[in-house]
């Protein structure tokens, strides 16, 4: 219907004329945009691939061979070049922080759905389930799971059971904050005008309820993609990433065990750190920033914005 | 009982359990109840309009949410076309009770063929009191009025479906329409909000609006717009409205019959200037003498009430208006005093009234007070 395509274009230039005020949202855009594009175009930026071995004039190995002697980054103690270890492992983290991420946020919004909606029972079962979910300290669970599944052999790539295991076990905080926000939306009366010419569960719950979650969802979608990639780093740093497919948290892994720390090999464990903080930054900076501009409580009135005000405030009214 | 009346409603009742604590079932307390609507009976015939008038916490409300179906009730029956609806069905679904049949009065054990309540909602609409929270603030005004066609899956092609959302929107005195359908809530006024209520609750042609104080939270010049508007449609269309208010002086503006409710019971039934211009309850009394006139020299009567509302929990004993009846009588504290007829079609349940039918009890016990 182009009913709707005009009315999309008109909520998102609404949205970006809002976005475009706020310099710490810009930032945290900036820092996620440039991380997924330095990982989708990972070939253009390195000529060499990670798993190549970088020889000097002899024919030599350049192990731990500073930023001076080759490339921007220098060689690990193999002689593979960080640099270009770092922008294909861009791809891991992001992949597998990003499904992972998504994975958990699905789980926890129908979980949070549906106990929120259906009240009773079900309520009672799925937060049950959560609660048990939350006690559990997360590290030596995931630990515990990641290394039991891959000794099952089930001939499924590390890196699957990894987004998994993070997916399945990082929703619960979602779940509990989209269920109380569901608990009030379906109190008010919209929902009881729904029934009242009436809609089923199904129609409610995709017109009424989704619409006005929608942008939490989002927002925390968002936050939870860097506690993905965190998690991620870590495990992988405890050596249960896929060594044929390097994380950064796999290359800080490496680099801690081959004793780059004590041969001063700086540049082989900073950088992956640094890519670390640079996307979840940028990932909590946005994420932060939409959630404050669309959360249903913080929304700012209509005339919000001094030009649409009759007086304009003073200057430092805020 | 008239038989052809579209809507029906015999002995409603609406009681909200309340919770008990642990300590409560332990000491084996009884289990107490909200009387919300505590036996009510009434008809609505075809293009009728009945306003349902009382305090805040009387029952009204509930009594438009059981009709609609948002609420079970405790017991009762509610007849539409001579077709059972509300509660119940839930159950009759889980096969507790026969889904085709129920029987009405314990004498005549009359068989009524249920309605779903899909049906019924295809019939009947509700217009909520607040105009501000009633429309989803998300939704655009053409998905708000399209909604109950979406929902019964008429109209299926989009001309089909812009043509009658349109004339709905005209219809409720929102015009050009086509200015309205790409415009959230929040761009519109309240009396534009409570037009697209009315659109919308209009747009699936119903045979019955139950209208829940639709005029209380407007501003007061754009009441009598939204009661005009009411008033066209139900001429132009023919529909029956079940009119909820607490304000006496809307009602006598457009209503046929009006019902007095007092803590879950119709207290006094009638022709609307008939009970205006001869109120037989002491309460009808007491309201109608408040209702403001546009007229300082003129000076009235009015009878103010002491003493607040009683708990609905906790009910007085005989008639439940005797602690706060200006005229109450030794007897009123004992005997729930039955409906009487007192006029053409005018009933009110005051034993005073019964009084004047019978001499004997006036010479006992209305002297002792």
């Amino acid at each position: 219907m182009n009913e709707n395509w005009t009315l999309f274009k008109r909520n998102l230039s609404d949205f970006w004329k809002a976005f475009r005020r706020n310099r710490l949202g810009l930032a945290g855009a900036f820092l996620v945009i440039t991380s997924i594009l330095v990982a989708t175009f990972a070939p253009l930026l390195t000529p060499h691939a990670p798993s190549d071995i970088i020889r000097d004039e002899g024919g030599h190995g350049l192990t731990f061979a500073p930023p001076s002697v080759h490339g921007p980054l220098g060689t690990d103690d193999a002689g593979h070049d960080v640099w270009s270890q770092l922008v294909y492992g861009a791809r891991i983290s992001l992949m597998v922080g990003f499904m992972a991420g998504f994975i958990a946020m699905f789980v926890g919004s129908l979980f949070g759905i549906l106990a929120g909606y259906f009240g009773g029972r079900i309520d009672n079962l799925l937060m049950r389930i959560t609660d048990i979910l939350l006690v559990i300290p997360d590290l030596p669970l995931m630990l515990i799971l990641v290394a039991t599944i891959r000794q099952l052999d089930l001939k499924i790539s590390p890196l699957t059971v990894l987004i998994a295991v993070i997916g399945l076990l990082y929703w619960t905080s979602t779940a509990r904050l989209i269920r109380s926000q569901v608990l009030t939306i379906k109190e008010r009366q919209f929902v009881a005008r729904a029934r009242a010419i009436g809609a089923g569960h199904g129609h409610i719950i995709r017109k009424h309820i989704l619409p006005q979650i929608m942008p939490l969802i989002v927002a925390n979608t968002v936050l939870i993609l860097s506690t993905a990639i965190l998690v991620e780093s870590g495990l992988a740093f405890l050596g249960l990433g896929d060594p044929t497919q390097p994380s950064w948290g796999t290359m800080l892994n490496f680099a801690f065990d081959r004793s780059a720390i004590t041969n001063g090999a700086w540049w082989f464990y900073l950088p992956p750190g640094f890519a670390i903080v640079w996307v979840t930054l940028g990932c909590v900076l946005l994420g932060n920033v939409l959630e404050e501009m669309l959360n249903p409580r913080l929304t700012a009135h209509h005339l919000e914005g001094d030009q649409n005000m009759i007086a304009v405030p003073a200057k430092g009214a805020e | 009982m008239s038989d052809h009346a579209m809507l029906e409603v015999r002995d409603l009742y609406k009681y909200f359990p309340i919770r008990q604590s642990m300590l409560d079932i332990l000491l084996r307390r009884p289990a107490n109840n909200v009387k919300a609507v505590d036996g009510v009976s009434f008809d609505l015939e075809r293009g009728e309009v009945l306003a349902i008038v009382g305090e805040s916490g009387c029952g009204k409300t509930t009594i438009a949410r059981t009709l609609i179906g948002l609420e079970e009730q405790t017991d009762g029956e509610i007849l539409f076309h001579d077709e059972l609806v509300g509660a119940h069905e839930r159950r009759a679904r889980a096969g507790l009770v026969p889904l085709e049949a129920g029987t009405v009065g314990s004498s005549e054990q009359k068989v009524f063929p249920r309605m779903s309540m899909k049906r019924l909602r295809q019939q009947a609409q509700m217009i909520f009191q607040d105009p501000y929270e009633s429309l989803n603030p998300r939704a655009t005004i053409l998905e708000i009025v399209a909604e109950p066609l979406v929902v019964h899956g008429l109209a299926r092609g989009r001309d089909e479906r812009l043509e009658r959302v349109k004339t709905a929107l005209e219809e409720a005195g929102l015009r050009p329409a086509e200015d309205y359908f790409l415009r959230y809530p929040h761009e519109l006024s309240g009396g534009q909000r409570q037009r697209v209520v009315i659109a919308s609750a209009m747009v699936l042609q119903p045979e019955l609006l139950i209208a829940d104080e639709p005029v209380s939270m407007l501003d007061v010049s754009i009441r009598a717009e939204i009661l005009n508007l009411l008033r066209d449609l139900r001429q132009r269309r023919g529909v029956s409205i079940v009119f909820i208010t607490h304000d006496l002086s809307t009602v006598a503006y457009f209503a046929d019959r009006i019902a007095v409710m007092y803590l879950g019971r119709m207290v006094e039934t009638g022709p609307a200037r008939e009970v205006l211009a001869n109120p037989q309850h002491p309460y009808t009394k007491a309201l109608i003498s408040v209702i403001p006139v546009p007229n300082p020299r003129l000076r009235r009567e009015r009878v103010i009430l002491q003493g607040e509302t009683p708990n609905p929990i906790d009910l007085p004993s005989g008639c439940r208006f005797h602690p706060r009846c200006p005229v109450a009588v030794e007897a009123c504290k004992v005997t729930d005093p039955a409906n009487v007829l007192v006029g053409e079609n005018h009933h009110a349940a005051c034993l005073l009234l019964n009084v004047a039918a019978s001499p004997n009890i006036a010479s006992g016990e209305a002297a002792s007070t």
